[in-house]
């Protein structure tokens, strides 16, 4: 440990403390070692996808190796041991949302497919010609592509929140939206372009005050802010396990029991009947009614144990740590010459997002790799939001745990780089 | 940094500040809208064919990075008074020259005009990018096939 703590330096001013001790995570990420075009790693982009501390990927190996079955099947003992490692996943994520109970847990694929089970289940079972659902500008294509699928199939009509130029949600704008038609808010919870905290909230009391549900995209939001589902009082919260240092091929929907068991399954299979004939079937409650054919049982193992990390490590010293990087990091890139910050909302959660002068975000994105620099370039995945702001793509840099000062130095140096060649 | 000196070369920044024929011509009888839906980059490029098939002006517009912007212009350097064989030809050979080392040349692509392309060959170093020096190209065959829409990826309907 004391020579992983002297190799890397930290920068003057680190407020890292002794409660979060950023050389010992790092110790933690076997994947933080490795070089690029002969540069030590510096992985920006945790917003795409985070890297994978040894606890996560000991347990999936581990797994494999001393406790695998298929689960919910047969009476022999190693199913019951996966099932219990499985389903002890499902409780780790209940608690980890202050979610009432494991039964309010969904798992999926991805957040995609539980946006789409969403979008279909509670479509086929609420929605019909004429009815709203109201998502915002900042939304991801996950959170916005599905509910063009229903208004294809049932004609409903999708409305938009606008933010501002800054990227602010509009509290007012969105109030203005809600209306009798109005049948559910789908909005994102932190922007995974801009970093945009959303007043979730408020958004909730606004909703609730009209008896609508509200489903929030919590992918970029888990892996920063402690989440308290009961608290905010939300109808349906999304993420994925890949962005909170979990593995890939697991995604989670939390629904209120009531809700979730009101709603008609979304793809049909094993496991989430109760009983099956050839003139009918009958389908298990929630969770199970939504988890058709082997679900993901070493990644839901590994979400557990991603879970256990974070929390160890504390989310508000997780959240310190990345606020620190994150108000450091756009306070350098904004002295490189050239460099304007796009997103600059009142609160934000680590992720910064930037255009140059004369780079267009592919070639930053490129030359920065060059310095063995890991930045996302595009759209993001959100061509709404970066046609309203006016850009064709930007650069984004996303900030985990177990980045540093030093490595926002080592990109705002590529990004020096950047201006040399284009001038 | 040998490699991003290679692919940002002069003659490619000088592209990039200067692109030859971004513009919309009126006489234009074929035009084709490319975009890489990875990346968002969208470029617009108009022909002008004659009944013997040569093209008698290219054009292009659009939005996208500097390798993108540097294809497209070039390209439409390279084309004007070409035909439609020799734009094919030029169009298979370029495409040779972003993706292998050892190029092949298609037959009647004279070494002038090999040299003028290869300034972009370094994107063969840069996989990820490959799509973005193509775009232009792909769209000018898509044009040419009287086909309005291209994109680096298979698409298919819109929802």
């Amino acid at each position: 440990m004391s020579n992983a703590k002297s190799a890397v330096k930290i920068a003057p001013g680190d407020n890292s403390t002794l409660a979060f001790d950023v050389e010992r995570v790092r110790a933690d990420f076997p994947i933080l070692r490795q070089e690029i075009y002969g540069h030590p790693l510096v992985y920006l982009d945790s917003a795409a996808s985070a890297q994978k501390p040894r606890q996560v990927i000991d347990a999936m190996s581990q797994a494999y190796e001393t406790c695998y079955a298929n689960v919910n099947r047969g009476v022999h003992r190693m199913s019951q041991l996966t099932t219990d490692a499985f389903e002890g996943g499902r409780q780790k994520v209940a608690k980890f949302l202050n979610a009432a109970s494991a039964d309010e847990i969904v798992f999926t694929r991805n957040a995609t497919e539980a946006f789409n089970l969403i979008a279909s289940s509670f479509g086929r079972a609420n929605l019909g010609a004429g009815d709203e659902v109201i998502v915002s500008h900042l939304e991801h294509h996950a959170n916005i592509v599905p509910w063009q699928l229903v208004r294809e199939q049932l004609g409903i009509v999708l409305r938009v929140a606008q933010i501002d130029d800054a990227g602010n949600f509009l509290l007012e704008d969105f109030e203005a939206l809600l209306s009798p038609r109005t049948k559910l808010v789908a909005v994102t919870h932190v922007s995974n372009a801009l970093g945009t905290v959303v007043p979730v909230k408020q958004v909730i009391d606004l909703a609730h005050g009209r008896n609508i549900p509200v489903l929030l995209d919590g992918c970029q939001a888990a892996p920063h802010l402690a989440i308290d589902v009961r608290a905010l009082d939300v109808d349906f919260y999304i993420f994925t396990g890949h962005k909170v240092y979990g593995p890939t091929g697991i995604g989670v929907l939390y629904g209120k029991s009531e809700l979730l068991n009101a709603l008609p399954p979304y793809q049909g299979g094993g496991d989430m009947i109760s009983s099956v004939s050839f003139e009918k079937t009958t389908f298990k409650a929630a969770p199970h009614r939504f988890e058709a054919g082997t679900p993901p049982i070493v990644e839901a193992i590994g979400l557990g144990a991603a879970i256990d990390y974070i929390t160890a490590l504390g989310q508000d010293n997780i959240a310190a740590h990345e606020n620190g990087l994150r108000t450091y990091a756009e306070e350098r890139l904004a002295r490189v010459p050239g460099v304007h910050l796009v997103g600059t909302a009142r609160e934000k959660a680590s992720i910064v997002s930037f255009v140059m002068d004369n780079a267009h975000p592919h070639d930053i994105g490129t030359i920065v790799d060059r310095a063995g620099v890991a930045v996302r370039t595009g759209h993001h995945c959100a061509q709404p939001l970066m046609e309203r702001l006016n850009v064709a793509a930007t650069a984004r840099a996303s900030f985990g745990l177990y980045n540093t000062r030093g490595e926002v130095e080592a990109l705002a140096t590529a990004l020096e780089s950047v201006s040399e060649i284009f001038g | 940094m040998d490699d991003l000196r290679e692919l940002y070369q002069e003659v490619i920044l000088e592209h990039v500040k200067n692109p030859r024929n971004k513009r919309t011509p009126e006489d234009a009888n074929r035009h084709a809208h490319g975009h890489n839906p990875i990346c968002g980059d969208a470029v617009e490029v108009h022909l002008k064919v004659n009944d013997q098939g040569v093209i008698e002006d290219v054009a292009f517009d659009g939005k996208g990075c500097a390798i993108s912007v540097a294809s497209a212009s070039l390209m439409t350097e390279e084309l004007m008074g070409k035909t439609k064989a020799q734009a094919k030809a030029l169009f298979e050979t370029f495409q040779e020259m972003c993706t292998k080392d050892d190029a092949k040349v298609s037959e009647g692509v004279d070494e002038d005009t090999l040299d003028r392309m290869r300034v972009l060959a370094g994107v063969r170093e840069f996989p990820m990018r490959v799509k973005c020096a193509t775009l232009a190209w792909h769209t000018m065959t898509a044009a040419m096939a009287g086909k309005d829409e291209t994109t680096t990826e298979r698409d298919g309907n819109g929802a």
